[in-house]
């Protein structure tokens, strides 16, 4: 950076490699085991190249799941882990942007006892009032549904402070130009607001849907039937830790699939990652 | 760390421009609805049964004040949940920051195929921990696994199974692992925005490299050190319950029973309502602790 360095670039080069290591060998590692047999599996001597058993397991894990610990096809989990993601990034992005845009442009009696009871929730993840909440969802007939998947997670203080502070920023002049252009608050937030906010909303869904499909508690707890299941739950049941007859390339073929669409959303959207990530937490 | 941002005044300065009443509380209110059925009122709920003793066929309820927090503190169990919690929690803040620190560090200069690097370095963070912990099972896996038959090659009688130890090396291992994504790309924002001329002048007085990034580059990097310590201490408390019940359920003999993991255990037995809604009111208050030290301290008394 500033003087010359004696070996150039090596010492960076060889420690990121090693990070990168770190990183992608247990993917690395999933990916092969879910090509391989069972039984070379299970008497320790898979290679570290791929075999030849790939679209036989992914076949059957896709469509029937195992054969021992559930019967419930890894297809179907990620169905319900596409709908439970994609409603919880939606929810989510359409009940905050709508109560920030109350809570910025509109003044009303307890705006800022609003914008309070917000904010607080914050404080309450599902994992501190796990068992009322469960509760409430049941008294509301709403286990093993989507809308008990979503719904209670679609509340996010993140996401609203994070427009509120967007649209903080625009210009008072925007909003006087719309009105004198006879434009009411629909208006105006469907013709300029939205289309200014475009960047934003893809930065928070790309966080958001990482989140929804990510979510461990809530799913174990509210689902009891095994076709409501998501997949990453589902790997708990197919993975018998105490049991050696643990089949691991369903299993290893259940995780890849696991991964697969976040680590394909982080990826392919890595700028609107970054910016998601850095804006909604800092 | 949102509030910062906004310049000047109060925490609000009145900008509303839209006249009009039923509008707006018709748009804040499907938040507001969710944020209290599904939030305050559960909390409520939990705050309420833990002043209360359920008899065991549930049939008579009494108010006991306190009682159901005595107790929980005098049980040795609760002690041994509280410390397994701080190890695990100063194991994967340690690790998961010196990490992230190392790899941003390197990756704060211009060299080519940073991009590639960093293509890679952010997978972990869209693993879910759960998935994760099944991963590393199978790297771990006494037996079979890559890594542990390793281990046992080197003499080491790996089984995270039956050693408290190596079943709490394993879940820390799988929650670092998770972190380091985040902590990386947080560390090399908080790099990326100090001047290159601080550095650059340091070096012209003759400070060498390892002597310029502690005397100069880490207090300047410390309010992003104290808000990834209070992030990564939240995720240790609260986001590692799938990476726990994935990889030891606990075990072995509690050795892997955080606090958390202690309320989903003892709610899903059921027994005792009172003293589980008293774990998740202490663990409440654990938060909002975790968070007002966010916003308060991390923006005040750390400066640049």
């Amino acid at each position: 950076m500033v003087e010359h360095r004696r070996f150039g670039n090596l010492l960076p080069h060889l420690v990121l490699l090693a990070g990168v290591a770190v990183v992608v060998f247990p993917v690395y590692l999933a990916v092969i085991a879910s090509t391989h047999d069972n039984a070379v599996i299970a008497n320790g001597q898979m290679p570290l190249y791929p075999g030849g058993h790939a679209l036989e397991t992914y076949w059957t894990t896709i469509t029937s799941g195992t054969g021992r610990t559930t019967r419930e096809p890894v297809g179907n989990m990620m169905l319900n882990s596409l709908v439970m993601a994609l409603g919880i990034a939606i929810g989510k992005i359409a009940i905050s942007i709508i109560s920030a845009y109350a809570i910025v442009f509109f003044s009303f009696p307890f705006r800022m006892t609003t914008f309070w009871i917000i904010f607080v929730t914050l404080m309450l993840p599902v994992e501190v009032r796990i068992f009322p909440t469960y509760k409430i969802t049941s008294d509301l007939h709403m286990l093993d549904s989507y809308s008990g998947l979503i719904l209670p997670l679609v509340a996010s203080a993140t996401a609203t402070l994070l427009f509120r502070q967007f649209f903080m920023t625009i210009p008072k002049e925007l909003v006087e130009a719309s009105k004198i252009d006879g434009a009411g608050p629909i208006r105006f937030f469907f013709d300029t607001l939205l289309p200014l906010s475009v960047t934003n909303i893809a930065a928070l869904f790309v966080i958001l849907f990482i989140y929804g499909w990510n979510q461990y508690l809530w799913p174990l707890l509210i689902t009891t039937r095994d076709d409501m299941q998501t997949i990453v739950i589902g790997i708990k049941k197919i993975l018998d830790v105490h049991d050696a007859l643990t089949e691991w390339s369903v299993a290893m073929a259940t995780a890849v699939l696991a991964m697969l669409p976040p680590v394909a959303v982080v990826i392919l959207m890595q700028r609107l990652f970054v910016k998601g990530l850095i804006e909604t937490e800092k | 760390m949102i509030l910062r941002r906004h310049q000047g005044g109060g925490l609000m300065e009145n900008r509303a421009i839209f006249s009009g009443r039923l509008l707006p509380l018709l748009l804040v209110l499907p938040q507001l609805a969710i944020s209290l059925v599904f939030f305050y009122w559960p909390a409520l709920q939990a705050l309420w049964q833990s002043f209360l003793v359920q008899d065991a066929f549930g049939i008579s309820t009494e108010f006991v004040w306190f009682e159901n927090y005595v107790s929980l503190l005098s049980t040795p169990a609760y002690y041994h949940a509280i410390g397994v919690t701080f190890l695990f929690s100063l194991l994967v803040v340690v690790f998961s920051l010196a990490i992230g620190l190392l790899l941003a560090v390197m990756a704060n200069r211009d060299i080519p195929g940073l991009q590639v690097y960093r293509t890679f370095l952010i997978i972990p963070y869209a693993v879910a921990p759960a998935v994760a912990s099944a991963v590393f099972i199978f790297m771990f896996q006494p037996g079979l696994g890559m890594i542990a038959r390793s281990l046992q090659r080197a003499g080491i009688d790996w089984n995270p199974v039956l050693n408290g130890t190596h079943a709490m090396i394993l879940v820390v291992t799988i929650a670092v692992w998770n972190q380091i994504s985040y902590n990386f790309l947080f560390f090399l924002a908080g790099l990326q925005s100090i001047p290159k001329s601080v550095i650059e002048a340091a070096a012209i007085d003759g400070a060498r490299p390892m002597r310029r990034f502690w005397t100069i580059v880490f207090p300047l990097l410390s309010p992003t050190t104290f808000f990834l310590i209070i992030v990564n201490t939240t995720y240790a408390f609260f986001n590692t319950l799938g990476i726990i019940d994935t990889a030891t359920e606990g075990g072995p003999n509690s050795a892997t029973q955080t606090l958390v993991y202690k309320v989903f255990l003892d709610g899903k037995a059921g027994t005792d309502l009172g003293g589980s809604a008293a774990q998740s009111v202490i663990l409440m208050i654990i938060v909002i602790g975790l968070t007002a030290f966010q916003f308060r301290y991390v923006e005040k008394k750390v400066h640049y």
